[in-house]
């Protein structure tokens, strides 16, 4: 099932699919480098892929050529792409603080020592 | 002046006691040291209203419509000896111009009008040969306009009937009670200060002491005073009822004044309660008349042309085509045949006689009815018992009621209402009059309290009153209620100044006492003299109560000669006078002639101050009088009476249930043939009393009062009277004991019973939540509050373990979570 589906892909001209298949590597890729790194610095960086993800399909779906409509400017995915670029810049902002007071405290950046909230 | 100035003036006096009442009220204990201005205010109002009264009668009434002599109706009446003709069927209605009401009508000028708050304004409605009086409304309460009203047609409004009567009737209440204001002022001094009551012991052995009340007095005397204005201006017999109860409100407050004395509290409450047994009757008689009259208006409505808009009681029941003639009205027939059998007879005529001979019947009940309430206010038998009572309230009260308010309140009501009232109503009064003044003047012999001689004297005075009404001499009737006012309000204060030298009520501690307080001693002289009606006989000479005793007398002959059956109603006034003028004297006798009883008290005695001294002057004057004509001209009570004699009341009439009764014509009675015999049975009876009253009372050789009381047949006599005929034991047996044993047993059957049933519900009650508590409340409801708590608790904590503080994992469970969040919707949107 999955072959002929790639076998399209590589075959049709580029279109949403592709896009949505990029964001969704990232994503996917995001979310494992959260899920494993133990340095706090590489899971802002996997946040920051997910949300990279994200922006690509509002981007994808927000086109007025991938979407072949006419009737818009097709700039309201760009715009929100656009908004979360600028709320991922004040939460790295806020994240690296966090951060940098954590190693202040425990000389290191691994999460999993960041437990104290555990119930 | 103008006609229409009578409503305006009476309205003056009726109402200025009510501003007097209402100010002391609110600022009586402000006024002055003790309220002491208080009196001042109240004395000032009724003299004003007094001043209002007589300008009332002689500028308005008087210039209006002159008196002329009142035999000439003897002489009409032999002119035309079938009776028809008697009251030539002449309807006079005078268009009387009435400024404020043209103003009203045209909605112009408006102001006299609400200034005067006229609704409609009176007009003369003359009946035949000048019978003057005013009807009109001042302000309808209820207009009853349609039937669409909570009361349907009934219209309820403050409105005035006005003629001679009722101007007499001011004039001779504002006068008194002036008199009796002015007294006060004098006799209530003891209340200017904190009053210590001799009479009341409390627990700890000392004397009740307390604030004086004195703006009090004023204050009740003043509400009094308009509350009897109020009845005598009513023009329908709601406003009288509601001015009816006032007065008794007002008796009660006036008789309850030492109310800490257990006496006066008893004697209030007494007089209240039968005067409500009365007024029972007497809302029956006002149902009757409603419901088959449909009006309780007492005259005509007429509007500014004259013509009569609305008819009122009188002119229904004595209509012009029946040549104003009492005769039951259809609707009175109707509602009467409603309640006999008798209506289903065959024969159409029949059926129509016997219907009206219903209405007759209903008439009777009507009249019986208000004749009850009478009874009750007027202390008659069966309910003459509160009067001696009463005495119990301070003199100047007693005199008040005894002549002027309450009591006179019963006799005018009668008068009043007279053209409503059948032949045989009039028996029923005539009976009760006789019964009440026979028992009443028998009492007055025994007793020695000053002021009791003089209740029961006025219960049988009043009796002589009913009687003369009921035998149809309506002037005589109202006559003498006139003069007696005057004489007894004279006698009522001159024991009250005797009580206040002496401090006694009981006569046997007085005697002599004419030499320390001369004053008084003489006035009441002249009120004895004026009650036993002394005179010249066969002239026209003698006291005021020489003219309307034997004015009564010889109605009483009359009504004997031509009624043989009820001889009775004849020779009880005869007898009554003797007995009068016995007790009368014995009462001056004992009190002022004679030899001092009570040596200590004599010694304390003194003459009142002037203030109590100078009314006795003045009402003495009156009292001798009052009976008189102006010199050289016919302006006299009599003749002034003559003219509100009521329309067509001047016939013969026969009785119709009763049909053998005649109620003869009053002016017949004048002739000689009934005045010569009567006049001289009143002298000598009269003068008999007096005579016996002297041998046994003052001549020291002649009998002497106590060992006659022991003589052998006098003695069960004497107990019978000393105990007032036994009627408050009487009444104690018949109505007090079964009551109270009832309310015994009742109370048994509360406390024992009833209270047994609820003490055993509520231990069920108990029970049963005892149950419901321990079980359902304990167990059921907070078991399952605590579970939920408990559940809850317990998921909290085993969702504390979900939190790790482990971001990865965090991130892990997001991720698998939202895979299967996936799944799951892509399970479900498979199925």
């Amino acid at each position: 099932m999955l072959n002929p589906i790639l076998a399209n892909l590589l075959t049709e001209p580029v279109g949403v699919s592709h896009y949505v298949l990029v964001g969704a590597f990232m994503f996917t890729c995001g979310v494992l480098c959260m899920a494993t790194k133990r340095n706090a610095l590489g899971i802002l960086m996997g946040i920051e892929l997910v949300l990279n993800g994200a922006n690509l399909n509002f981007i994808a779906f927000g086109s007025r050529y991938l979407r072949n409509d006419a009737n818009t400017l097709g700039l309201d995915g760009q715009l929100i792409s656009l908004f979360v670029i600028v709320l991922a810049a004040a939460e790295a902002a806020v994240a690296l603080a966090i951060v940098l007071n954590f190693y202040n405290n425990n000389d290191s950046v691994d999460v999993d020592r960041a437990d104290q909230l555990s119930g | 002046m103008d006609p229409s100035w009578l409503p305006r003036l009476l309205a003056l006096a009726w109402l200025t006691p009510l501003a007097s009442f209402v100010l002391i009220l609110f600022f009586g204990k402000r006024m002055g040291p003790h309220g002491k201005l208080a009196g001042l205010v109240a004395t000032s109002a009724i003299v004003f209203a007094a001043v209002c009264s007589f300008a009332a009668l002689f500028t308005v009434w008087l210039p209006n419509h002159p008196v002329k002599d009142a035999s000439h109706h003897g002489e009409h009446h032999e002119e035309g000896e079938t009776h028809a003709a008697v009251t030539a069927p002449i309807h006079l209605i005078a268009a009387a111009s009435d400024d404020s009401h043209d103003s009203h009508g045209h909605g112009e000028g408006g102001e006299a009008a609400h200034a005067e708050g006229d609704g409609h304004s009176g007009h003369a409605n003359n009946g035949p040969d000048g019978y003057p009086s005013y009807y009109g409304t001042w302000y309808d309460l209820y207009p009853g306009a349609d039937d669409s009203g909570p009361l349907g047609s009934l219209k309820l409004s403050i409105s005035y009937y006005i003629d001679a009567l009722t101007v007499g009737m001011f004039c001779m209440v504002a006068l008194i009670a002036s008199c009796v204001h002015f007294y006060a002022m004098g006799y209530m001094h003891d209340e200017l200060h904190d009053f210590t009551d001799p009479e009341v012991t409390l627990s700890n052995g000392e004397k009740l002491k307390r604030p004086g009340r004195y703006y009090r007095f004023f204050q009740y005397l003043s509400l009094f005073c308009f509350s009897m204005f109020g009845i005598v201006i009513a023009g329908n017999i709601a406003m009288v009822f509601v001015f009816w109860e006032l007065v008794g409100i007002c008796s009660y407050f006036l008789i309850g004044f030492y109310i800490e004395r257990h006496s006066a509290s008893t004697a209030a409450n007494k007089a209240f309660i039968v005067n409500r047994v009365g007024d029972f009757g007497m809302l029956i008689g006002l149902m009757a008349l409603w419901s088959s009259l449909g009006t309780f208006a007492f005259g005509d409505l007429t509007n500014a042309d004259g013509e009569v808009v609305e008819q009122g009681m009188f002119s229904l029941l004595r209509t012009e085509e029946n040549y104003y003639h009492l005769q039951p009205t259809e609707g009175m027939a109707y509602e009467g045949s409603r309640f006999s059998d008798s209506a289903a007879a065959d024969g159409e005529g029949e059926a129509e006689e016997s219907s009206n001979k219903a209405g007759w019947w209903l008439l009777l009940v009507a009249g019986v009815g208000i004749f009850c309430g009478c009874v009750g206010k007027s202390a008659q038998f069966p309910l003459h018992v509160w009067l001696p009572d009463a005495m119990e309230g301070p003199t100047p009260v007693s005199a008040l009621v005894h002549s002027a308010t309450m009591v006179a309140a019963g006799v005018y009501l009668v008068g009043r209402f007279f053209p409503v009232l059948s032949p045989e109503a009039l028996l029923v009064v005539a009976y009760i009059g006789c019964i009440t003044l026979l028992i009443a003047a028998t009492i007055a012999i025994t007793a020695t309290d000053i002021k009791r001689v003089l209740a029961y004297s006025t219960v049988s005075q009043l009796g002589y009153m009913m009687l003369a009404l009921g035998l149809g001499a309506w002037v005589a009737g109202m006559f003498h209620l006139i003069t007696h006012a005057f004489f007894k309000s004279l006698l009522f204060m001159c024991s009250g100044s005797v009580i206040h030298g002496v401090h006694t009520n009981d006569m046997t501690e007085m005697g002599g006492l004419r030499k320390k307080m001369p004053i008084t001693a003489y006035t009441m002289l002249v009120g004895c003299l004026a009650i036993i009606g002394a005179g010249i006989p066969l002239t026209k000479i003698g006291f005021s109560g020489y003219y309307s005793k034997d004015a009564i007398i010889e109605q009483a002959f009359s009504f004997g000669s031509s009624n043989p059956a009820h001889v009775l109603l004849q020779w009880a006034p005869v007898g009554g006078a003797f007995i009068t003028a016995f007790y009368m004297f014995r009462l001056w006798y004992m009190t002022f002639a004679g030899k001092p009883r009570n040596q200590e008290r004599y010694d304390h005695a003194h003459e009142s101050p002037q203030v109590m001294t100078a009314p006795l002057i003045l009402l003495a004057v009156f009292a001798i009088g009052v009976g008189w004509n102006f010199p050289g001209t016919d302006l006299g009570v009599t003749n002034l009476l003559d003219q509100a004699r009521p329309v067509g009341t001047l016939a013969t009439t026969q009785g119709e249930i009763l049909t053998g009764l005649t109620i003869p014509s009053e002016p017949d009675s004048h002739e000689w043939e009934f005045k010569k015999p009567a006049g001289i049975a009143a002298f000598f009876t009269a003068a008999a009393g007096l005579l016996l009253a002297t041998l046994v009372y003052w001549w020291d050789k002649g009998l002497n009062p106590s060992e006659l009381r022991e003589f052998g047949p006098f003695k069960p006599i004497h107990n019978f009277l000393w105990n007032k005929w036994w009627f408050d034991e009487l009444y104690d047996l018949i109505f007090v004991k079964p009551t109270k044993a009832v309310s015994a047993f009742i109370a048994w059957f509360d406390r024992n019973i009833i209270d047994t049933i609820i003490h055993a519900i509520a231990a069920i009650c108990r029970g049963i939540s005892v149950i419901f508590g321990s079980v359902l409340d304990n167990k059921v409801v907070n078991g399952f509050v605590d579970g939920v708590a408990k559940g809850t608790w317990d998921t909290g904590l085993s969702f504390r373990k979900l939190q790790t503080g482990s971001v990865r994992q965090y991130v892990m469970f997001i991720a698998v979570g939202t895979i299967l969040l996936f799944v799951a919707i892509s399970f479900v949107q498979n199925i």
